[in-house]
Formats: structure tokens, sequence, C-alpha cells
């Protein structure tokens, strides 16, 4: 796209007009694609190691930025859910809803008391199988035993925080393989998905 | 500076409510040549900075939530998610509404220009010929003073110039229009169409207000998908952009925001001859002065200030003789069922946004049954699809699918896509225990009396709902697929929609032939008030499973053709 029309698609997108006239004043399809393509490429948007937390102290937010990459990692297919920014946005959040905050520092509090009575280092320093082993306890109805019970409200919360973070991020919308947001002159659907959906079907 | 102004400037035609209804009033008149001025109780629209068309997620530091994380306390401050066009809520500070005991009832007022056309579904369904006369059909409710032979124009008209997508098929229950090409069908829409065949139920091209084609000026739709944010290119319809808008730009609209109706004036013979409203920004009290007003403040709204507009010509509220205003309130039955479907999970991936909403829909489809434990019909809304992630999206999945890690990503990578959701959204028989009235105590901000509400679903409806759920089940299964909502509890009651939840009233100034039985006549015109018109889905005479817009705009352009006749002989 020239640099014209991007030129008038910013002033448009950012115009004060009160009014929209039919036919007049509206974007093209042409530039609306291209603010999707502008807005679409995938970034971190992790606050990256010189972040100041908001909401809190320094341990509690590398804690939950390891929690955070244990619920969601990286993998082969996608980055994870440190690098999405997930500690950043629960942070964000925290910092403006005391009730959140005290959920999340008396979840991780919890969580590090467990780890020094049970390994003799909190959740930061513990071994990695030591992390997981609490993560499974939490994580399964099945290995929910009374000594937990008390982390599990906090693990639902967390789990489901860090799921949100991830799936509303640029690397969540990519690895889900979100291709929408954009502009087409015809809507089509293509065969291979049709074909695929129907052979795997009772209705084939 | 000091302004002078006529003392008693006198305004041609009053319009009180931007929406379908008003929109379409101030078009047509001022098409017509006419001078209008048009109060909207909410501020002014501008699409270009109140739309978040093609926002995503991250671009906002709360992503939807709120800013202070209110969704995951269950404060819904955004009543359809932040990204939705400004749409208004069931609870607005300040302007609160009052429940009679015993009684649900949720009342959504939408204070913007353009009103809930902002935000609405667009589904775009002509009424049928039944629908039009059901006491003839099945002895139930009472018949309009209008045949759909004498709307058929009004819809002509309507299509013409708003755009529906669809097809002809021929079906008594979903009149033909004229329509602009359909859409293609999505992956999922396309195996609900096999599973229609299947089970012998007709899955059709939706009927929807999104330009395929370029109209009136108008761009055709880029398929993002994102309608119900509001649409830049105004090529999803509404009230404000492709009514109210042009209007302004003909000199003969005068534009008054912010302005909260209190009461309609009358003259000493009982014509209506002025508004008194409210400057919300000022709380300056002001009255204009007018030759005809046209009410379109929505269905509750507009009664509400026709029983506020009480003088000693009319002690029992305004064009309220025969008793009915406020009466024969009705709201949409709804009810949805949702599934994972295996077949889905998988799918390559591709773009599947289209149009906002579904591209195929199931009219009603047992009209001629005998035999069934509820009367007329409901149709069904689709769901599914790649739709983009939201706060909230995988919670389900979260929830269901134990576990953290690659195995949480590769579940979540599964299950999206291969949901699927059907909403009925089915016809309420008018009841006596379903009104409103005004409050004798409460008032809102304004001072201005606010109604109450009396609401109750009968057996007819909750029956329906029963019939949706099994239906919606039998689609799912034989999909292959698994239902994932409850089952019906024993209590139909907590698995129907709240009355005024789907955003549907209708009814509350019927129209009819006899000023005894009914508010207003075949033209919406107050009966006992010539110059009175209203012309929101108030003046409905039922409520048929097919949304009210469409005919909100049919009916109110034919009631503003009529009224300019009556104005330019005189008679009003």
């Amino acid at each position: 796209m020239e640099d014209q029309s991007r030129r008038d698609l910013f002033k448009i997108i950012g115009s004060s007009m009160v009014l929209s006239a039919a036919g007049s004043g509206v974007l093209s399809p042409a530039l609306a694609q291209h603010v999707h393509a502008e807005v679409a490429a995938v970034k971190s948007l992790s606050g990256g190691p010189n972040y100041a937390p908001k909401g809190f102290n320094r341990h509690y937010f590398n804690t939950l930025r390891k929690l955070a990459d244990l619920i969601i990692p990286k993998d082969d297919h996608s980055a994870g859910a440190s690098d999405a920014g997930a500690a950043e946005y629960i942070d964000f959040l925290a910092s403006r809803n005391a009730e959140l905050l005290a959920i999340f520092n008396g979840g991780m509090a919890w969580v590090d008391g467990y780890m020094r009575k049970t390994y003799g280092s909190d959740f930061l320093t513990a071994k990695p199988d030591q992390q997981t082993a609490l993560l499974d306890k939490l994580a399964y109805t099945k290995n929910h035993t009374p000594e937990v019970a008390a982390g599990v409200p906090f693990w639902t919360w967390v789990r489901n925080m860090v799921v949100d973070a991830y799936y509303t991020s640029p690397a969540g919308v990519k690895d889900l393989g979100f291709v929408g947001n954009g502009a087409m002159a015809v809507f089509s659907v293509p065969k291979e998905a049709v074909d695929y959906v129907m052979s795997r079907s009772p209705l084939a | 500076m000091f302004q002078a102004q006529p003392k008693t400037e006198i305004h041609d035609v009053v319009v009180i409510g931007s929406g379908a209804g008003g929109g379409t009033t101030v078009k047509v008149l001022t098409d017509l040549g006419m001078k209008v001025t048009l109060l909207e109780a909410g501020p002014m629209l501008n699409p270009f900075t109140d739309f978040k068309e093609h926002m995503w997620p991250w671009e906002v530091d709360h992503r939807g939530v709120g800013p202070n994380a209110e969704n995951y306390f269950g404060k819904d401050i955004y009543p359809f998610g932040y990204f939705l066009a400004p749409n208004g809520y069931w609870n607005i500070p300040g302007e609160p509404f009052t429940v009679a005991p015993g009684s649900e009832f949720k009342w959504f007022r939408s204070r913007i220009m353009g009103g809930r056309t902002n935000h609405y579904g667009r589904i775009s369904l002509r009424f049928s010929d039944y629908d039009f006369k059901p006491q003839q059909f099945d002895g139930l409710g009472t018949d309009w003073p209008v045949t759909y032979d004498e709307m058929s124009p009004w819809y002509d008209k309507a299509e013409d110039f708003i755009g529906i997508t669809g097809t002809r098929e021929g079906i008594r229950s979903a009149p033909d229009g004229k329509f602009l090409p359909p859409v293609a069908p999505r992956v999922h829409e396309q195996l609900v169409q096999r599973a229609g065949k299947r089970l012998n139920i007709p899955v059709i091209p939706s009927r929807m207000a999104m330009l395929t084609k370029s109209i009136h000026g108008r761009a055709a739709c880029h398929y993002c998908g994102q309608c119900g944010r509001g649409c830049k290119t105004a090529s999803a319809f509404t009230s404000s952009q492709a009514m109210i808008f042009p209007a302004m730009k003909t000199g003969r609209l005068t534009v008054i925001s912010n302005a909260m109706a209190r009461a309609i004036l009358v003259d000493s013979a009982g014509k209506a001859n002025g508004i008194s409203y409210v400057d919300k920004i000022t709380r300056q009290e002001r009255t204009i002065k007018c030759r005809a007003v046209v009410v379109a403040a929505s269905a509750c709204e507009s009664a509400r200030l026709l029983l506020n507009s009480k003088s000693t010509k009319f002690p029992n509220g305004l064009a309220n003789g025969s008793n009915q205003v406020g009466r024969n309130l009705t709201d949409t039955v709804g009810h949805a069922v949702s599934g994972i479907v295996p077949a889905l999970e998988g799918t390559p991936r591709h773009n599947s946004d289209g149009i906002g909403g579904m591209h195929v829909y199931i009219p009603w489809w047992e009209l001629d049954k005998k035999n069934k434990d509820f009367p007329r019909g409901y149709h069904v809304e689709i769901g599914g699809g790649f739709n983009m992630p939201q706060i909230g999206s995988f919670r389900g999945v979260a929830a269901k699918a134990e576990g953290y890690g690659t195995k949480l990503k590769d579940d979540v990578r599964r299950f999206y896509g291969s949901q699927v959701s059907f909403s009925g959204r089915g016809e309420m028989i008018p009841n006596a225990d379903s009104f409103l009235d005004i409050d004798p105590v409460a008032v809102d901000q304004w001072g201005i009396p606010v109604p109450r509400f009396h609401f109750k679903w009968s057996q007819y409806e909750l029956k329906m709902v029963q019939h949706m759920h099994n239906t919606f089940k039998e689609l799912i299964e034989t999909m292959g697929g698994r239902v994932t909502s409850p089952d019906l509890p024993a209590n139909l009651n907590s698995a129907i929609s709240i009355g005024g939840e789907i955003i549907h009233e209708a009814g509350t100034c019927r129209m009819g032939d006899d000023p005894k039985t009914s508010v207003l006549n075949k033209w919406s015109q107050a009966h006992e008030v010539p110059n009175l018109t209203v012309v929101d889905a108030a003046p409905f005479n039922g409520n048929p499973d097919k949304n009210v817009t469409l005919t909100i705009v049919a009916n109110a352009w034919r009631a503003a053709e009529h009224l300019a006749e009556e104005i330019k002989k005189g008679n009003v």
C-alpha cells in the first residue's frame, strides 16, 4: 500500500468528524485490510527485565511469571505465557483491584509456604520437578488432598487469568491459528476445510 | 452575546428517540422536504472514535475485562463486552426501574444517537401473514388493523433502503423479501445444514442487514465479522449512520441530544403541542413547541412517557382512554444449547469472520404440525466458527480439561472452532400479567416517575423452551457432537430467558380499529390525539419470532408518509 493511502487511512481512523454521511468518510476494504496488517504482527507483550511491577513485589511478580510459563509453556508451536505478557496483565489488574491483589498475594504466599515446608525452598528456587509436583496436585481433582485444598482456589484464578492473557495476546492468537480480523472482497470457505470436516462427520 | 430568538419558535415535527423508528421517521420526513427536530436521551455518536471495530484485545491494558478487573468479579460493566458498540445497559446509574413482587424483568435502555441499531444483531425477518392476524390464526392475541399485503410494500421500501441478505424460499413462516446476495455458509453451518436435512429441518441463508453489495453510497461489507462493534464503513445498517447523519446534511433536521423527555404537552383542545424535557448536561428544564409529535423512544420508554404525560384532559396518561398504554408487554422467548462437535476439531485454519452473526438460520418449520403443546413457533440462530479470541473464550474448556502445560495448549487448540451453539428465539403470547405501569413512589435522577414492570411467562412459552432444547440437542447429536449445556431443569422458568433480556420489548401501545381496546389507529396515530404517532415496537399487536427491527422500520415508514400527507391536508 502506498504511503499516501496509509496516511489517508490514519487520518480517517483518527478523524474526529462527527458526521459520516453515507458514501463519504468511510473506510474502503483495502484500507481496512491495512489496519489489520499493522496490528496483527506478532509482538511480545512482556515488559522485559526492566518492567517495574505495579501491584506485586518483585518476588511475587517473578513467581507469577514462572507459574505462567508452567501453565502455558513455550513449545515448538508458539511462545509461552510470560512472553505473551500474562504476568504484566495480572499485575496491572491487581494494582487496580485490591481483592484481586489479595487473592494473588495470598495464593503465592501459600504456594511458597507449601514449598518451604515440603522442600525447604520457595517456589521460584525449587527444582523443576518439585514445582510440577505441586502443580499436579493442584491441577487434577483426583490429586486434591486436604493438604493442598487451600491452594486450589488460587490455582483456578491463576490458570484462568493466564489462559485469558495468553489467548488475547498476539502469540496466543497465532497459536490458535486465528487469521481473521481482516478484510475480504468476497467471503468464501476453503473446500479443504469443508472436506476435512464432512469426512470426519457422521453426515459424510 | 445575547442571541435573539423568537419567543415561541414552533417546530414542525418533533421525534423522540433516534433508533430504528425515530431514524426512519427522520429520514422519510426530511426526504419529503419537511423540517424535523429530533430529541435523543443520549449523546451524539462519532463512529470513528466510538466504534472499536478491528481492535485486538491486547490493544487495551485490561483486554476487555474492565479497567478494574470488573468482569472477574461478576460486575458486568459492558453488557456485550468492552469491544461492542456503545449500546446502553439494563441498569443505568440514576435511571432505575422497579419490578413488582413475583415478577422478573430487565429493562434495556440505549442512550446514544442511533439507539440499539448501533449494536443490534441485524436479523431482518418479515412478519408473516398470520402474524398480523394471530387471533384469526389460532384464537390467541389480537389482530393488527393492518394485513401482510398492506405492509408488504413498506417492507419492500425498508429492505431496498437498509440492504438485507437472503434468498427466496417460499416458506410461509419466513416471507421472502427484496434481498441482496447471501453469504456463503461457514464450515460448521454447512454441517448444520446436513444435520437439518437429515432431521427435515430447513436451514436457509440468513436475512441480515449487512451489505453484500454497495447501495445508496454505503460501501459493501468487508467481512470482518465485527458488525456488533459498530461498522466504520456503515456496511452494517444503523439508523445513526444510514438515516440520521444524512438527514443532518439536508439542513432540515435539528438534533437535540442528551434530551430526556419528561412529558408531552397538550393544548386545551387535546392536541399535542410541545415537549417538556431535561437537558441532561446542564439539568435545565426546557420546553419546545411543535405541530406534531412522533414517539419512538422504545416500547417501554414510550409507554412510560405517555403515562407520565398527565393533564386535566388526559388524567390517565396521554392517549390512554383505552387503558391499554403499558399493557400487552412482550419480549422474545430465548433459550440456547451449545455443544462440542469432534468432526470440527482440527479444522484447517481459515478466516471464518464473514458478516457478524450467522450466515444460515432455521425459520420455524412446524407451522402446519397438529397437536403441538404450544402455539406459534420460533426461529433458530446458529453460532460457531473461528471467532476472535476474547477474555473468557476458553474458560469453559479450561474448566473441563484439567491440567496445564503443553497438554492445556493442545486442548485449547483442539477445542477452538469445534463449538456450535443454537439459540431459539420464540414468540410470546401477550398475557394479562405482563405490563408496565408507573411506580407510585420512585423517580429517576431527573425527577421523572419510573416504570414498574409486571412480567410472567405462561405455559405456552415454557413448553416452547422444552421443544427448543430437545431440537438443539438432536441437531448437535446428529452432527456427532455432545451437548455441553446443562440439561433442562425441572422448573423451566430457570431455563427460559428473563423478560427483557432478549431486548425485543413490544406491544405497550397496541394498534387497533377500536379506540376502546387500542391506543393507536392503523397508521400508528393515537386515536385520541391525531397529531401524536408512536413508531417503535409499542404499536405491535404481537411479537412474532421475527425480530422487531425490520417491522419497526417498515411500520414507521408507512406512518411517516401518512403523517406527511395528513399534515399537507391540514388534518394534523
